[in-house]
């Protein structure tokens, strides 16, 4: 059989590769290649841009770009009443829909120095607890899809799509959900709801760990993540990572327990933490997440009060529907706040709230009008993405996806 | 004593002349101070041993449209040590709205920096890389100030040629 | 096809040549998901292993636009990344199809503001719209099955003319 020729090693060949004028030796070793990547990138989740400077394989630097998807969300809640955005936070970080409503109203609320009823509350830790499930399931599933499992992908949104069920008996729309109101949610969670949960919870672990038999046994997987991607503790906190990420690095920094909103106090959990701040430890913190989750979602089950779901406040809250038909009283509130607002006093309040991604903040800046001067979004997702330049420098090319699968942007919050 | 009056005790010993005011409501604590101040200010805050407010959670401004000072510069830091959120501001009273960029202080400021320079056309002096964050490069206008309307200005931004 | 373009009249083979084609065509329907957004999870969703999108033969998600004949516009369009839209629109070859997922891609939806596009029709024919803010899975199957629809409804020789791909328009 005939050789065929070998490029390194066949001197005519490679004696003819040096005669050629056009490529040196120098220009193959040392040019720099500068590639573009996304926005249209099935590993960049969503619309992503990044621009990479490349040695051969080792990334040099990176320059993310944003905006592809700047909807203008801080513009458009100077031109709207506190209430006609809540179906806005749904789109901030859309794989926990429920996490921003709750998040949002509860800033509201403090603006306006109310508290919604327990049983609200309660419910609105089981939808935010849900929501992160099923946001880490997405971050999960892509992530492993992104670094070649896809059957993950598949796997994790099987659980999602049962959670979305429930919300579609909850909220009344699978992803959209737009629960929460201000000074309590939309509908009671009635016993269907909770017996939904329930089930859901009870077959969740075996599915958990199958997911984690499947990754966890595979070598390909653990040598991508481990060692990849290493950010240190104090670079996290400098550059203002919160949430998943900034818990892999080793600080335990958790708003669930630093500053307990809902009724947090009142439920025993972990907070996960790992030091080494590497890709992998950034995935076990999200399944780790999860099982604590569960756990509240267990606690939050057995600890539902009864009673009310929004708050007796009539400047305030807008009244039941039913009520509205039947009481003139309610049908003057009612009119009074859809025409003019339910006009917070004059003043700012940041209210922070731990979500999936990390720390959600709203800064609102009321002038006493129906509609708030200025309000803004502190997205967990355009923190974190800040740190990707920094954690790419000197990576290897393919493990720039496994570093934006570890940490987990949203877009639609990034670019708001 | 209390954290909160811990931070406004050490600020105003500090820098006494330049706290302009202190507020307190709804239990966040806000400090205004003069503009010129920023970083130093930002330094002591951030090295203090007892207050390592080390984290820069935001940064933004408000567009007061119709006053004289018209721009308020905010910062949201957070000191992971003592589990607090303190907010300074600082005023921006004459054109060119400009403020000395902290980014030298909180490496994290960077992004946010940016975005308000898109968002409302406040120049940070010093900062290492002021380009727009969202908006495309060549866009004239600063979206979030008062004087922008909602449905923006027709044709300041181009969709695609089709060819056919 | 290359046969398809001899055959310029009416008759027996050709009309069943077409249904052939069209059949093959409407049966194996590639889409390219253009997942720009919240829509982009309800599109993943629908390729789950409960809605199952295979079963209209449309699994093959190719992030690739040479590879796809449907882009599915999924999300809400802005100023910026239209131009990427219509980049990637202009690369994938001939025959294509266009459906525009929710509310933002078919009218700029809840966002009236200053960097939503108001419709992709402005720069992109689209065949089919879906409605809902995302859509249901249901709904976007709905949206793939009525492509399928009109692509049953297409003759060899409609698309005799096109160029494969218009390299001018793909290097824009
Ligand atoms: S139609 Fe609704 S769900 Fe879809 S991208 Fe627009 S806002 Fe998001």
């Amino acid at each position: 059989m005939e050789q065929r020729p070998n490029v390194y090693t066949d001197d005519k060949l490679y004696k003819r590769l040096l005669a050629d004028k056009d490529i040196t030796i120098d220009d193959a070793l040392e040019n720099e290649m500068v590639i573009n990547m996304g926005p249209q990138h099935p590993a960049t989740h969503g619309v992503l841009r990044l621009v990479l400077r490349l040695d051969g394989e080792t990334v040099l630097s990176v320059v993310p770009e944003l905006g592809y998807l700047h909807r203008g969300y801080e513009k458009m809640a100077e031109d709207m009443s506190y209430i006609e955005y809540i179906p806005h936070t749904d789109r901030l970080d859309y794989t926990a829909t429920l996490c921003n409503n709750v998040a949002y109203v509860l800033a509201v609320e403090k603006l306006l120095g109310i508290e919604a009823p327990k049983r609200a509350q309660y419910i609105r830790m089981m939808a935010a607890e849900l929501s992160r499930i099923a946001a880490h399931m997405v971050a999960i599933g892509t992530y492993a899809m992104d670094v070649g499992a896809v059957t993950m992908v598949m796997w994790t949104f099987r659980e999602r799509e049962k959670i979305q069920e429930i919300f579609d008996k909850l909220a009344g729309a699978r992803f959209t959900t737009s629960y929460t109101r201000i000074g309590g949610v939309g509908a009671d969670a009635d016993s269907e709801v909770l017996k939904m949960v329930k089930d859901f919870l009870d077959q969740f672990h075996s599915s958990l760990d199958e997911m984690d038999k499947l990754l966890l046994g595979n070598r390909i997987f653990i040598e991508r993540l481990e060692g990849i991607g290493v950010i240190s503790k104090e670079d996290a906190v400098a550059l203002g990572l919160t949430g998943p990420n900034l818990r892999s690095a080793g600080v335990e920094y958790d708003i669930r327990r630093a500053k307990p909103y809902l009724f947090y106090n009142e439920i025993d959990f972990k907070i996960p933490t790992y030091a080494e701040g590497d890709c992998l430890a950034r995935y076990f913190i999200r399944g780790d997440e999860v099982r604590e989750s569960v756990k509240i979602l267990y606690q939050v089950l057995d600890k539902m009060p009864q009673g009310e779901v929004m708050a007796n406040n009539p400047k305030h809250v807008l009244p039941h529907k039913t009520e509205i038909y039947s009481k003139m009283e309610e049908l003057i509130h009612d009119f009074m706040i859809i025409n003019y607002g339910i006009n917070p006093p004059v003043g700012d309040v940041y209210f922070s709230a731990e979500n999936p991604k990390g720390e959600l903040g709203f800064y609102i800046v009321s002038n006493g009008t129906g509609q708030p001067w200025k309000m803004k979004i502190r997205s967990p997702s355009f923190c974190n993405l800040q740190a990707l330049s920094k954690i790419c420098k000197g990576a290897m090319i393919s493990d720039v996806i496994a570093i934006i699968g570890s940490l987990d942007p949203v877009m639609g919050e990034a670019d708001k | 004593m209390q954290f909160k009056e811990l931070v406004t005790e050490k600020l105003k010993n500090q820098f006494s002349d330049s706290i302009v005011e202190v507020t307190d409501f709804r239990d966040d604590l806000s400090v205004l101070i003069k503009k010129e101040k920023i970083v130093e200010v930002a330094k002591f805050l951030k090295d203090d041993g007892d207050l390592q407010f080390a984290m820069c959670k935001d940064i933004t401004a408000i567009d007061w449209a119709t006053r004289k000072k018209r721009f308020t510069i905010v910062y949201q830091i957070f000191s992971l040590r003592n589990n607090f959120n303190l907010r300074i501001k600082a005023n921006l009273d004459e054109e060119p709205w400009q403020i000395e960029s902290v980014t030298s202080v909180w490496p994290g400021a960077n992004w946010y920096e940016r975005e308000t320079y898109d968002m409302y056309g406040v120049i940070f002096s010093n900062h290492p890389d002021l380009r727009r964050m969202y908006m495309p490069e060549g866009f004239q206008y600063h979206p979030l100030r008062k004087d922008f309307p909602v449905l923006g200005i027709p044709g300041s931004l181009p969709l695609p040629k089709v060819i056919k | 096809m290359g046969l398809e373009a001899k055959l310029n009249k009416d008759g027996f083979v050709t009309t069943t040549l077409d249904a052939i084609i069209a059949w093959a065509r409407k049966s194996s329907v590639w889409p390219m998901p253009m997942g720009i957004s919240c829509c982009a999870i309800e599109m993943i969703s629908a390729a789950d292993p409960k809605y199952d999108l295979a079963r209209f033969g449309s699994e093959v998600m190719r992030f690739t636009p040479r590879q796809c004949d449907l882009m599915i516009v999924a999300g809400t369009v802005t100023y910026k990344m239209a131009q990427v839209v219509r980049r990637i629109y202009d690369q994938m070859p001939e025959p294509k199809w266009v459906i525009a997922m929710g509310a933002c891609t078919s009218s700029g939806g809840m966002y009236r503001s200053y960097n939503v596009v108001q419709g992709i029709d402005q720069f992109l024919p689209v065949d089919v719209y879906t409605a809902g803010c995302p859509p249901r899975p249901e709904n976007l199957i709905n949206a793939v099955m009525t492509i399928q629809q009109k692509i049953s409804k297409t003759k060899a020789r409609d698309f005799q003319d096109i160029p494969l791909l218009n390299l001018e328009t793909a290097k824009n």
